[in-house]
Protein backbone atom coordinates (compact mmCIF):
# COMPACT_ATOMS: atom_id res chain seq x y z
CA UNK A 1 0.00 0.00 0.00
CA UNK A 2 2.31 2.80 -1.07
CA UNK A 3 -0.57 4.86 -1.61
CA UNK A 4 -1.13 5.12 2.27
CA UNK A 5 2.28 5.43 3.16
CA UNK A 6 2.57 8.20 0.97
CA UNK A 7 -0.90 9.72 2.26
CA UNK A 8 0.42 9.36 5.92
CA UNK A 9 4.30 11.42 5.43
CA UNK A 10 1.59 14.08 3.38
CA UNK A 11 -0.49 13.97 6.74
CA UNK A 12 2.47 13.61 8.67
CA UNK A 13 4.11 16.86 7.29
CA UNK A 14 0.82 19.02 7.64
CA UNK A 15 1.22 17.76 11.53
CA UNK A 16 4.36 19.23 11.90
CA UNK A 17 3.47 22.60 10.56
CA UNK A 18 0.23 22.93 12.80
CA UNK A 19 2.31 21.85 15.67
CA UNK A 20 4.29 24.60 15.24
CA UNK A 21 1.69 27.04 14.56
CA UNK A 22 0.25 26.08 17.72
CA UNK A 23 2.95 25.99 20.30
CA UNK A 24 5.33 28.93 19.02
CA UNK A 25 2.92 31.35 19.91
CA UNK A 26 2.94 29.63 23.38
CA UNK A 27 6.76 30.20 23.96
CA UNK A 28 8.02 32.78 22.23
CA UNK A 29 7.30 35.07 24.82
CA UNK A 30 9.31 33.51 26.93
CA UNK A 31 12.68 34.62 25.05
CA UNK A 32 11.14 38.29 24.71
CA UNK A 33 10.93 38.33 28.22
CA UNK A 34 14.60 38.14 28.84
CA UNK A 35 15.32 40.04 26.16
CA UNK A 36 17.80 42.97 27.24
CA UNK A 37 16.51 45.50 24.88
CA UNK A 38 13.37 47.58 25.46
CA UNK A 39 11.26 46.46 22.47
CA UNK A 40 9.44 43.50 21.40
CA UNK A 41 12.06 43.08 18.95
CA UNK A 42 12.77 39.11 18.15
CA UNK A 43 15.41 37.55 18.42
CA UNK A 44 16.77 40.37 20.89
CA UNK A 45 20.23 41.77 20.38
CA UNK A 46 20.74 41.49 23.92
CA UNK A 47 19.77 38.94 27.30
CA UNK A 48 18.64 40.47 30.46
CA UNK A 49 16.30 39.95 33.41
CA UNK A 50 15.35 43.54 33.44
CA UNK A 51 11.89 43.30 32.55
CA UNK A 52 11.32 40.94 35.69
CA UNK A 53 13.32 43.22 37.75
CA UNK A 54 10.29 45.79 36.63
CA UNK A 55 7.49 43.14 36.67
CA UNK A 56 8.62 42.30 40.28
CA UNK A 57 8.87 46.17 41.69
CA UNK A 58 6.89 48.16 40.25
CA UNK A 59 3.46 49.02 41.69
CA UNK A 60 1.29 48.71 39.15
CA UNK A 61 2.11 44.99 38.30
CA UNK A 62 2.94 43.55 41.18
CA UNK A 63 -0.35 44.68 43.35
CA UNK A 64 -2.46 43.54 40.06
CA UNK A 65 -0.52 39.92 40.36
CA UNK A 66 -1.19 40.18 44.50
CA UNK A 67 -4.76 41.04 43.74
CA UNK A 68 -5.21 38.12 40.85
CA UNK A 69 -3.59 35.03 42.68
CA UNK A 70 -5.35 36.26 46.62
CA UNK A 71 -9.13 36.57 44.62
CA UNK A 72 -8.75 33.40 42.29
CA UNK A 73 -7.92 31.79 45.85
CA UNK A 74 -10.69 32.99 47.43
CA UNK A 75 -12.79 32.05 44.31
CA UNK A 76 -11.11 28.41 44.23
CA UNK A 77 -12.58 27.96 48.14
CA UNK A 78 -15.87 29.31 47.19
CA UNK A 79 -16.40 28.01 43.97
CA UNK A 80 -15.50 24.41 45.20
CA UNK A 81 -17.32 24.33 48.16
CA UNK A 82 -20.74 25.41 46.56
CA UNK A 83 -20.24 23.76 42.93
CA UNK A 84 -19.46 20.39 45.12
CA UNK A 85 -22.67 20.43 47.52
CA UNK A 86 -24.59 21.16 44.14
CA UNK A 87 -23.14 18.38 42.14
CA UNK A 88 -24.33 16.07 45.11
CA UNK A 89 -27.56 17.35 44.42
CA UNK A 90 -27.34 16.94 40.50
CA UNK A 91 -25.96 13.42 40.71
CA UNK A 92 -28.33 12.40 43.46
CA UNK A 93 -31.78 13.93 42.60
CA UNK A 94 -33.99 11.32 41.49
CA UNK A 95 -35.86 14.01 39.13
CA UNK A 96 -35.00 17.35 37.64
CA UNK A 97 -30.99 16.63 37.89
CA UNK A 98 -30.74 17.59 33.60
CA UNK A 99 -32.00 20.57 34.24
CA UNK A 100 -30.25 21.57 37.35
CA UNK A 101 -26.65 20.29 35.61
CA UNK A 102 -27.73 22.79 32.63
CA UNK A 103 -28.81 25.64 34.98
CA UNK A 104 -25.48 25.47 36.76
CA UNK A 105 -23.54 25.39 33.48
CA UNK A 106 -25.34 27.79 31.67
CA UNK A 107 -22.38 30.53 32.92
CA UNK A 108 -19.94 28.66 29.98
CA UNK A 109 -22.30 28.50 27.19
CA UNK A 110 -23.25 32.20 27.29
CA UNK A 111 -20.57 34.31 25.63
CA UNK A 112 -18.69 36.46 28.25
CA UNK A 113 -19.27 39.99 26.82
CA UNK A 114 -22.89 39.12 27.60
CA UNK A 115 -22.19 38.34 31.43
CA UNK A 116 -19.87 41.48 31.95
CA UNK A 117 -21.99 43.60 29.92
CA UNK A 118 -24.94 41.92 32.37
CA UNK A 119 -22.98 42.34 35.37
CA UNK A 120 -21.69 45.83 34.91
CA UNK A 121 -24.71 46.91 34.32
CA UNK A 122 -26.37 45.52 37.61
CA UNK A 123 -22.71 46.62 39.66
CA UNK A 124 -22.93 49.73 38.76
CA UNK A 125 -26.39 50.11 40.56
CA UNK A 126 -25.63 47.80 43.76
CA UNK A 127 -22.08 49.85 43.95
CA UNK A 128 -19.94 46.49 43.30
CA UNK A 129 -17.65 48.21 40.41
CA UNK A 130 -14.23 48.31 41.30
CA UNK A 131 -14.89 46.04 44.62
CA UNK A 132 -13.12 42.81 45.95
CA UNK A 133 -16.91 41.55 46.30
CA UNK A 134 -17.92 42.62 42.44
CA UNK A 135 -14.68 40.73 41.45
CA UNK A 136 -15.33 37.63 43.75
CA UNK A 137 -18.69 37.38 42.58
CA UNK A 138 -18.41 37.53 39.19
CA UNK A 139 -15.77 35.19 39.20
CA UNK A 140 -17.57 32.33 41.34
CA UNK A 141 -20.10 32.56 38.71
CA UNK A 142 -17.80 31.50 35.75
CA UNK A 143 -15.69 29.09 37.87
CA UNK A 144 -18.74 27.32 38.96
CA UNK A 145 -19.61 25.28 36.54
CA UNK A 146 -16.27 23.54 35.95
CA UNK A 147 -16.35 22.40 39.67
CA UNK A 148 -20.10 21.00 38.70
CA UNK A 149 -19.23 19.43 35.66
CA UNK A 150 -15.55 17.95 37.61
CA UNK A 151 -17.30 16.77 40.46
CA UNK A 152 -20.26 15.48 39.46
CA UNK A 153 -18.48 13.32 36.60
CA UNK A 154 -16.73 11.00 39.15
CA UNK A 155 -19.76 11.29 41.43
CA UNK A 156 -21.55 9.47 38.78
CA UNK A 157 -19.25 6.48 39.03
CA UNK A 158 -19.38 6.47 42.88
CA UNK A 159 -20.73 3.21 44.47
CA UNK A 160 -23.50 4.30 47.02
CA UNK A 161 -23.06 1.21 48.94
CA UNK A 162 -20.26 1.73 50.19
CA UNK A 163 -21.97 4.94 52.16
CA UNK A 164 -24.73 2.20 53.51
CA UNK A 165 -21.88 0.22 54.97
CA UNK A 166 -20.65 3.54 56.46
CA UNK A 167 -24.37 4.33 57.54
CA UNK A 168 -24.50 0.58 58.93
CA UNK A 169 -21.26 0.60 60.85
CA UNK A 170 -22.75 4.02 62.82
CA UNK A 171 -21.09 6.54 61.10
CA UNK A 172 -22.66 9.94 60.89
CA UNK A 173 -24.10 11.45 57.09
CA UNK A 174 -20.69 13.79 57.98
CA UNK A 175 -18.76 11.51 59.09
CA UNK A 176 -19.09 9.09 55.74
CA UNK A 177 -18.66 12.36 53.42
CA UNK A 178 -15.43 13.14 55.29
CA UNK A 179 -14.10 9.81 55.92
CA UNK A 180 -15.98 7.77 52.69
CA UNK A 181 -16.80 9.59 50.41
CA UNK A 182 -14.56 12.86 49.65
CA UNK A 183 -11.37 10.73 49.67
CA UNK A 184 -12.56 8.73 46.60
CA UNK A 185 -14.23 11.69 44.58
CA UNK A 186 -10.78 13.90 45.40
CA UNK A 187 -9.70 13.88 42.07
CA UNK A 188 -12.37 15.22 40.12
CA UNK A 189 -12.80 17.69 43.35
CA UNK A 190 -9.05 18.69 42.82
CA UNK A 191 -9.42 19.03 38.95
CA UNK A 192 -12.54 21.23 39.71
CA UNK A 193 -10.84 23.30 42.21
CA UNK A 194 -7.93 24.08 40.06
CA UNK A 195 -9.78 25.22 37.01
CA UNK A 196 -11.82 27.09 39.27
CA UNK A 197 -8.22 28.71 40.24
CA UNK A 198 -7.74 29.27 36.45
CA UNK A 199 -10.32 30.58 35.31
CA UNK A 200 -10.30 33.21 38.04
CA UNK A 201 -6.51 33.66 37.50
CA UNK A 202 -6.76 34.24 33.49
CA UNK A 203 -10.13 35.79 32.89
CA UNK A 204 -10.17 38.64 30.64
CA UNK A 205 -13.79 39.97 29.60
CA UNK A 206 -15.88 40.27 32.30
CA UNK A 207 -12.97 41.53 34.81
CA UNK A 208 -12.45 44.35 32.20
CA UNK A 209 -15.74 45.82 32.72
CA UNK A 210 -15.93 45.21 36.88
CA UNK A 211 -12.57 46.09 37.39
CA UNK A 212 -11.84 49.79 38.68
CA UNK A 213 -8.42 52.15 38.29
CA UNK A 214 -7.63 51.61 41.60
CA UNK A 215 -8.36 47.47 41.69
CA UNK A 216 -7.27 45.64 38.51
CA UNK A 217 -6.04 42.25 38.06
CA UNK A 218 -3.23 40.90 36.39
CA UNK A 219 -4.82 40.31 33.06
CA UNK A 220 -6.68 43.93 33.12
CA UNK A 221 -3.33 45.20 34.29
CA UNK A 222 -1.92 43.04 30.87
CA UNK A 223 -4.65 43.73 28.79
CA UNK A 224 -4.23 48.01 28.89
CA UNK A 225 -0.68 47.51 28.50
CA UNK A 226 -1.11 45.73 25.37
CA UNK A 227 -3.83 48.64 24.04
CA UNK A 228 -1.90 51.56 25.50
CA UNK A 229 1.81 51.34 25.95
CA UNK A 230 4.67 49.75 24.28
CA UNK A 231 6.20 48.26 27.34
CA UNK A 232 8.14 45.13 26.91
CA UNK A 233 7.68 44.48 31.30
CA UNK A 234 4.19 42.56 29.54
CA UNK A 235 6.24 40.21 28.14
CA UNK A 236 7.42 38.96 31.56
CA UNK A 237 4.09 39.22 32.87
CA UNK A 238 2.94 36.96 30.31
CA UNK A 239 5.86 34.07 31.04
CA UNK A 240 4.71 34.38 34.59
CA UNK A 241 0.97 33.69 34.32
CA UNK A 242 1.97 31.01 31.46
CA UNK A 243 4.26 29.11 34.46
CA UNK A 244 1.36 29.34 36.51
CA UNK A 245 -1.78 28.46 34.58
CA UNK A 246 0.33 25.89 32.78
CA UNK A 247 1.23 23.89 35.64
CA UNK A 248 -2.19 24.12 37.64
CA UNK A 249 -3.73 22.78 34.79
CA UNK A 250 -1.02 20.35 34.37
CA UNK A 251 -1.70 19.41 37.69
CA UNK A 252 -5.70 19.50 36.85
CA UNK A 253 -4.79 17.00 33.88
CA UNK A 254 -2.75 14.70 36.55
CA UNK A 255 -5.77 14.60 38.83
CA UNK A 256 -8.14 13.53 36.62
CA UNK A 257 -6.06 10.95 34.82
CA UNK A 258 -5.31 9.28 38.17
CA UNK A 259 -8.61 8.98 39.20
CA UNK A 260 -9.81 8.17 35.81
CA UNK A 261 -7.81 5.40 34.74
CA UNK A 262 -8.26 3.86 38.31
CA UNK A 263 -12.23 3.08 36.74
CA UNK A 264 -12.24 3.08 32.77
CA UNK A 265 -9.50 1.64 30.60
CA UNK A 266 -11.43 3.76 27.28
CA UNK A 267 -8.55 7.08 27.63
CA UNK A 268 -7.15 7.52 24.19
CA UNK B 1 -8.00 16.92 30.91
CA UNK B 2 -11.01 18.11 28.83
CA UNK B 3 -11.08 15.55 25.99
CA UNK B 4 -10.92 12.23 28.18
CA UNK B 5 -14.67 13.59 29.11
CA UNK B 6 -16.55 12.87 25.82
CA UNK B 7 -14.81 9.93 25.59
CA UNK B 8 -15.78 8.95 29.21
CA UNK B 9 -19.45 9.72 29.04
CA UNK B 10 -19.95 7.36 25.99
CA UNK B 11 -17.98 4.56 27.94
CA UNK B 12 -20.21 5.35 31.47
CA UNK B 13 -23.63 5.44 29.40
CA UNK B 14 -25.64 6.16 32.13
CA UNK B 15 -24.47 7.14 35.58
CA UNK B 16 -27.53 6.44 36.92
CA UNK B 17 -27.67 2.29 35.80
CA UNK B 18 -24.23 2.34 37.05
CA UNK B 19 -23.48 0.19 40.67
CA UNK B 20 -25.41 0.60 43.61
CA UNK B 21 -28.90 1.35 41.11
CA UNK B 22 -29.72 -1.96 41.87
CA UNK B 23 -29.95 -1.05 45.67
CA UNK B 24 -31.75 2.26 44.97
CA UNK B 25 -35.07 0.85 46.07
CA UNK B 26 -33.52 -0.17 49.42
CA UNK B 27 -32.53 3.45 50.43
CA UNK B 28 -35.08 4.96 52.43
CA UNK B 29 -38.06 6.64 49.74
CA UNK B 30 -39.67 9.82 50.11
CA UNK B 31 -39.36 13.45 49.81
CA UNK B 32 -37.81 13.67 52.82
CA UNK B 33 -34.13 12.41 51.40
CA UNK B 34 -35.08 14.37 47.77
CA UNK B 35 -35.32 17.46 49.63
CA UNK B 36 -32.70 17.02 51.74
CA UNK B 37 -30.69 16.95 48.64
CA UNK B 38 -32.15 19.80 46.70
CA UNK B 39 -30.96 22.15 50.17
CA UNK B 40 -27.66 21.00 48.36
CA UNK B 41 -27.78 23.05 45.67
CA UNK B 42 -29.16 26.21 47.14
CA UNK B 43 -26.22 28.16 48.19
CA UNK B 44 -24.49 27.63 44.48
CA UNK B 45 -28.22 28.45 43.09
CA UNK B 46 -28.41 31.24 45.19
CA UNK B 47 -25.26 32.63 44.05
CA UNK B 48 -25.68 32.60 40.54
CA UNK B 49 -29.37 33.95 40.52
CA UNK B 50 -27.99 36.79 42.40
CA UNK B 51 -25.03 37.34 40.53
CA UNK B 52 -25.66 35.61 37.17
CA UNK B 53 -30.03 35.61 36.35
CA UNK B 54 -31.13 38.92 38.11
CA UNK B 55 -28.53 40.83 36.08
CA UNK B 56 -29.38 39.45 32.49
CA UNK B 57 -32.67 40.17 33.22
CA UNK B 58 -32.23 43.29 34.57
CA UNK B 59 -29.80 43.65 31.21
CA UNK B 60 -33.26 42.59 29.21
CA UNK B 61 -35.34 44.87 31.06
CA UNK B 62 -33.18 47.99 30.78
CA UNK B 63 -33.00 47.00 26.80
CA UNK B 64 -36.53 47.56 27.16
CA UNK B 65 -36.72 50.40 28.65
CA UNK B 66 -34.18 52.37 27.88
CA UNK B 67 -33.98 55.06 27.02
CA UNK B 68 -37.46 54.75 26.09
CA UNK B 69 -39.81 51.45 26.52
CA UNK B 70 -40.70 49.69 23.48
CA UNK B 71 -38.72 47.35 21.65
CA UNK B 72 -36.61 51.06 19.87
CA UNK B 73 -33.02 48.84 21.39
CA UNK B 74 -33.97 46.29 18.88
CA UNK B 75 -35.13 48.11 15.89
CA UNK B 76 -32.18 50.20 15.97
CA UNK B 77 -30.21 47.31 15.35
CA UNK B 78 -31.75 46.63 11.78
CA UNK B 79 -31.09 50.38 10.93
CA UNK B 80 -27.89 51.44 12.50
CA UNK B 81 -24.39 50.57 11.92
CA UNK B 82 -24.58 47.67 13.46
CA UNK B 83 -25.51 45.90 10.58
CA UNK B 84 -22.23 46.24 8.78
CA UNK B 85 -20.25 45.06 11.83
CA UNK B 86 -23.18 41.63 12.53
CA UNK B 87 -21.94 40.81 8.92
CA UNK B 88 -18.29 41.38 9.42
CA UNK B 89 -18.79 39.16 12.77
CA UNK B 90 -20.59 36.61 10.80
CA UNK B 91 -18.72 36.46 8.16
CA UNK B 92 -15.30 36.14 9.99
CA UNK B 93 -16.80 33.36 12.13
CA UNK B 94 -17.90 31.67 9.32
CA UNK B 95 -13.93 31.64 7.89
CA UNK B 96 -12.59 30.83 10.88
CA UNK B 97 -15.22 28.06 11.44
CA UNK B 98 -13.72 26.61 7.46
CA UNK B 99 -10.18 27.55 8.47
CA UNK B 100 -10.40 25.35 11.47
CA UNK B 101 -12.13 22.65 9.46
CA UNK B 102 -9.15 22.64 6.90
CA UNK B 103 -6.63 22.09 9.37
CA UNK B 104 -8.71 20.34 11.95
CA UNK B 105 -9.89 17.60 9.17
CA UNK B 106 -6.48 15.94 8.05
CA UNK B 107 -5.36 16.53 11.90
CA UNK B 108 -7.77 14.66 12.88
CA UNK B 109 -7.78 11.95 10.56
CA UNK B 110 -4.14 11.53 11.28
CA UNK B 111 -4.97 11.19 15.34
CA UNK B 112 -7.27 7.94 14.09
CA UNK B 113 -4.44 5.81 12.19
CA UNK B 114 -1.73 7.14 14.50
CA UNK B 115 0.39 4.65 17.08
CA UNK B 116 -1.27 5.37 20.65
CA UNK B 117 1.73 7.15 21.55
CA UNK B 118 1.82 9.74 18.62
CA UNK B 119 -2.14 9.93 18.78
CA UNK B 120 -1.03 10.86 22.75
CA UNK B 121 1.52 13.52 21.59
CA UNK B 122 -1.37 15.46 18.76
CA UNK B 123 -3.80 15.53 21.83
CA UNK B 124 -1.56 17.12 23.73
CA UNK B 125 -0.14 19.58 20.65
CA UNK B 126 -3.77 20.38 19.72
CA UNK B 127 -4.53 21.36 23.65
CA UNK B 128 -1.56 23.68 24.20
CA UNK B 129 -3.60 26.40 23.47
CA UNK B 130 -6.38 25.53 26.95
CA UNK B 131 -3.51 24.78 29.03
CA UNK B 132 -2.37 28.01 28.61
CA UNK B 133 -3.17 32.17 29.10
CA UNK B 134 -5.23 33.14 26.49
CA UNK B 135 -3.96 36.84 27.02
CA UNK B 136 -0.47 35.48 27.04
CA UNK B 137 -1.11 33.90 23.40
CA UNK B 138 -2.53 36.30 22.01
CA UNK B 139 0.21 38.87 23.74
CA UNK B 140 2.39 36.53 21.36
CA UNK B 141 0.22 36.92 18.66
CA UNK B 142 0.42 40.77 18.76
CA UNK B 143 4.32 40.58 18.53
CA UNK B 144 4.67 37.80 15.95
CA UNK B 145 1.97 39.98 13.48
CA UNK B 146 3.89 43.57 14.29
CA UNK B 147 5.68 45.36 11.79
CA UNK B 148 9.40 43.59 11.33
CA UNK B 149 7.73 40.94 13.10
CA UNK B 150 8.99 36.83 13.11
CA UNK B 151 5.87 35.96 10.16
CA UNK B 152 6.24 39.26 8.14
CA UNK B 153 9.88 37.75 8.05
CA UNK B 154 9.59 34.57 7.71
CA UNK B 155 6.92 34.97 4.60
CA UNK B 156 9.76 38.24 3.02
CA UNK B 157 12.20 35.03 3.51
CA UNK B 158 10.29 32.42 1.48
CA UNK B 159 9.96 35.57 -1.04
CA UNK B 160 6.05 36.22 -0.44
CA UNK B 161 6.72 39.74 -0.27
CA UNK B 162 5.91 41.58 3.07
CA UNK B 163 2.30 41.82 4.29
CA UNK B 164 0.68 43.70 6.67
CA UNK B 165 -1.20 41.62 9.15
CA UNK B 166 -1.49 42.90 12.67
CA UNK B 167 -4.91 44.62 12.83
CA UNK B 168 -6.27 43.25 9.92
CA UNK B 169 -8.67 40.12 8.72
CA UNK B 170 -5.84 37.77 8.19
CA UNK B 171 -3.91 38.85 11.31
CA UNK B 172 -7.18 37.61 13.66
CA UNK B 173 -8.22 34.87 11.72
CA UNK B 174 -4.76 33.07 12.69
CA UNK B 175 -4.82 34.47 15.98
CA UNK B 176 -8.51 33.00 16.41
CA UNK B 177 -7.97 29.70 14.28
CA UNK B 178 -5.35 28.41 16.55
CA UNK B 179 -7.36 29.66 19.92
CA UNK B 180 -10.40 27.95 18.43
CA UNK B 181 -8.45 24.48 16.85
CA UNK B 182 -9.46 21.98 19.61
CA UNK B 183 -12.94 23.14 19.57
CA UNK B 184 -12.67 21.77 15.92
CA UNK B 185 -10.33 18.65 16.42
CA UNK B 186 -12.10 17.00 19.60
CA UNK B 187 -15.90 16.16 18.06
CA UNK B 188 -14.41 15.70 14.68
CA UNK B 189 -11.92 12.93 16.00
CA UNK B 190 -14.67 11.59 18.19
CA UNK B 191 -16.86 10.69 15.49
CA UNK B 192 -13.69 9.48 13.56
CA UNK B 193 -12.61 7.05 15.73
CA UNK B 194 -16.08 5.67 15.30
CA UNK B 195 -15.52 5.14 11.39
CA UNK B 196 -15.65 1.88 10.59
CA UNK B 197 -13.02 1.78 8.17
CA UNK B 198 -14.24 -1.61 6.52
CA UNK B 199 -16.74 0.58 4.90
CA UNK B 200 -13.92 2.57 3.17
CA UNK B 201 -11.95 -0.47 2.34
CA UNK B 202 -15.60 -2.19 0.87
CA UNK B 203 -16.03 1.09 -1.34
CA UNK B 204 -11.98 0.28 -2.60
CA UNK B 205 -12.34 -3.31 -3.00
CA UNK B 206 -15.29 -3.23 -5.27
CA UNK B 207 -13.87 -0.54 -7.74
CA UNK B 208 -13.98 3.04 -5.88
CA UNK B 209 -11.10 5.56 -6.93
CA UNK B 210 -9.80 6.47 -3.35
CA UNK B 211 -10.87 10.26 -3.81
CA UNK B 212 -14.55 8.65 -4.79
CA UNK B 213 -14.63 6.55 -1.74
CA UNK B 214 -13.48 9.43 0.54
CA UNK B 215 -16.00 11.46 -0.72
CA UNK B 216 -18.84 9.10 -0.36
CA UNK B 217 -17.89 6.95 2.10
CA UNK B 218 -15.96 8.34 4.60
CA UNK B 219 -16.59 12.41 4.43
CA UNK B 220 -20.39 11.80 4.69
CA UNK B 221 -19.80 9.60 7.87
CA UNK B 222 -17.67 11.86 9.66
CA UNK B 223 -20.37 15.04 8.55
CA UNK B 224 -21.78 14.79 12.39
CA UNK B 225 -18.22 15.78 13.97
CA UNK B 226 -17.57 18.16 11.25
CA UNK B 227 -21.16 19.98 11.58
CA UNK B 228 -20.83 19.79 15.46
CA UNK B 229 -17.34 21.15 15.31
CA UNK B 230 -17.89 23.72 12.97
CA UNK B 231 -21.26 25.33 14.98
CA UNK B 232 -18.66 25.38 17.93
CA UNK B 233 -16.39 27.43 16.84
CA UNK B 234 -18.76 29.88 15.23
CA UNK B 235 -20.61 30.05 18.33
CA UNK B 236 -17.13 30.94 20.36
CA UNK B 237 -16.31 33.34 17.29
CA UNK B 238 -19.24 35.09 17.64
CA UNK B 239 -18.82 36.31 21.03
CA UNK B 240 -15.20 36.52 20.66
CA UNK B 241 -13.85 40.01 22.70
CA UNK B 242 -9.91 39.69 23.69
CA UNK B 243 -8.10 38.47 20.17
CA UNK B 244 -10.21 41.04 17.84
CA UNK B 245 -9.56 43.70 20.30
CA UNK B 246 -5.61 43.80 20.50
CA UNK B 247 -4.99 41.92 17.04
CA UNK B 248 -7.77 43.44 14.79
CA UNK B 249 -7.87 47.25 14.41
CA UNK B 250 -10.66 49.28 16.18
CA UNK B 251 -11.84 50.26 12.48
CA UNK B 252 -12.83 46.21 11.84
CA UNK B 253 -14.36 45.97 14.91
CA UNK B 254 -16.36 42.66 16.11
CA UNK B 255 -19.85 42.80 17.63
CA UNK B 256 -18.39 41.72 21.45
CA UNK B 257 -16.08 44.58 20.55
CA UNK B 258 -18.77 47.49 19.22
CA UNK B 259 -20.83 45.85 22.68
CA UNK B 260 -18.42 47.01 24.71
CA UNK B 261 -17.85 50.63 22.95
CA UNK B 262 -21.32 50.80 23.56
CA UNK B 263 -21.34 50.53 27.42
CA UNK B 264 -17.69 52.03 28.10
CA UNK B 265 -17.76 55.14 25.80
CA UNK B 266 -21.34 55.77 24.94
CA UNK B 267 -22.89 54.57 27.74
CA UNK B 268 -25.87 53.28 25.56
CA UNK B 269 -26.93 50.64 28.41
CA UNK B 270 -30.03 49.48 26.47
CA UNK B 271 -28.25 49.34 22.84
CA UNK B 272 -25.69 47.08 24.62
CA UNK B 273 -28.51 45.17 26.32
CA UNK B 274 -30.00 44.49 22.67
CA UNK B 275 -26.97 43.46 21.04
CA UNK B 276 -25.96 41.01 23.96
CA UNK B 277 -29.04 39.67 24.22
CA UNK B 278 -29.05 39.10 20.44
CA UNK B 279 -26.16 37.51 20.81
CA UNK B 280 -26.60 35.10 23.36
CA UNK B 281 -30.29 33.96 21.65
CA UNK B 282 -28.00 33.17 18.63
CA UNK B 283 -26.05 31.31 20.61
CA UNK B 284 -28.39 28.86 22.31
CA UNK B 285 -29.61 28.17 18.76
CA UNK B 286 -26.99 27.26 17.40
CA UNK B 287 -25.75 25.61 20.45
CA UNK B 288 -29.09 23.47 20.20
CA UNK B 289 -28.36 22.51 16.63
CA UNK B 290 -25.21 21.38 17.80
CA UNK B 291 -26.76 19.16 20.88
CA UNK B 292 -29.57 17.94 18.13
CA UNK B 293 -26.67 16.78 15.54
CA UNK B 294 -24.69 15.35 18.05
CA UNK B 295 -27.28 13.15 20.32
CA UNK B 296 -28.36 11.88 16.81
CA UNK B 297 -25.31 10.24 16.33
CA UNK B 298 -25.39 8.27 19.53
CA UNK B 299 -27.43 9.24 22.82
CA UNK B 300 -25.03 9.31 25.42
CA UNK B 301 -23.08 12.40 24.12
CA UNK B 302 -24.54 14.68 26.10
CA UNK B 303 -21.68 16.63 27.85
CA UNK B 304 -19.59 16.93 24.60
CA UNK B 305 -20.40 20.69 24.53
CA UNK B 306 -20.22 21.32 28.38
CA UNK B 307 -16.74 19.39 27.80
CA UNK B 308 -14.85 21.07 25.56
CA UNK B 309 -15.87 24.40 26.70
CA UNK B 310 -11.78 24.89 28.25
CA UNK B 311 -11.36 28.04 29.60
CA UNK B 312 -11.33 30.45 26.67
CA UNK B 313 -13.96 33.59 26.45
Amino acid sequence: MTGSTTLRRVLTAFAVLIAIWLVVPVLIVIPISFSGENSFAFPPASWGTGHYVTFFTERSWLTSLLVSLQLAVIVTVIATVLGTMAAFAIVRMTRGSGALERFFTAPLIVPGIVIAVALYVAFLQWGLIGTATGFIAAHTVLSLPFVVVNVANVLRTYDRTLDRAAAMLGASPWTTFRVVTLPIIRPGVLSGALFAFVTSFDEVVVSLFVQSPQLQTLPVRMFTSITNEVDPTIAAASTVVLVVSTLVLGMAGLARRTGTTTRSKDNA
Amino acid sequence: MAVTEPARAAATTDPRDGPGAALEPAAPPGNRRTLAVLLLAVPAAVWLLLYFVIPSLQLLLTSLTTPEPGLGNYTAIADGAAVSIIVRTLVMAVVVAVVCALIAYPYAYLMTIATPRWRAILLILVLVPFWTSLLARTFAWVVLLQDGGLVEKTFAALGLGSVQLLGTPVGVTLAMAQVMLPFMVLPLYNTMRGINRRLVDAALSLGAHPVQAFLRVYLPLSFPGLAAGATLVLVLSLGFYVTPALVGSPQQSMLAQYIGVQVNELVNFGGAGALALTLLVVTLLLLAAVQLLTRRRSGSQRSLTTSTFGGTA
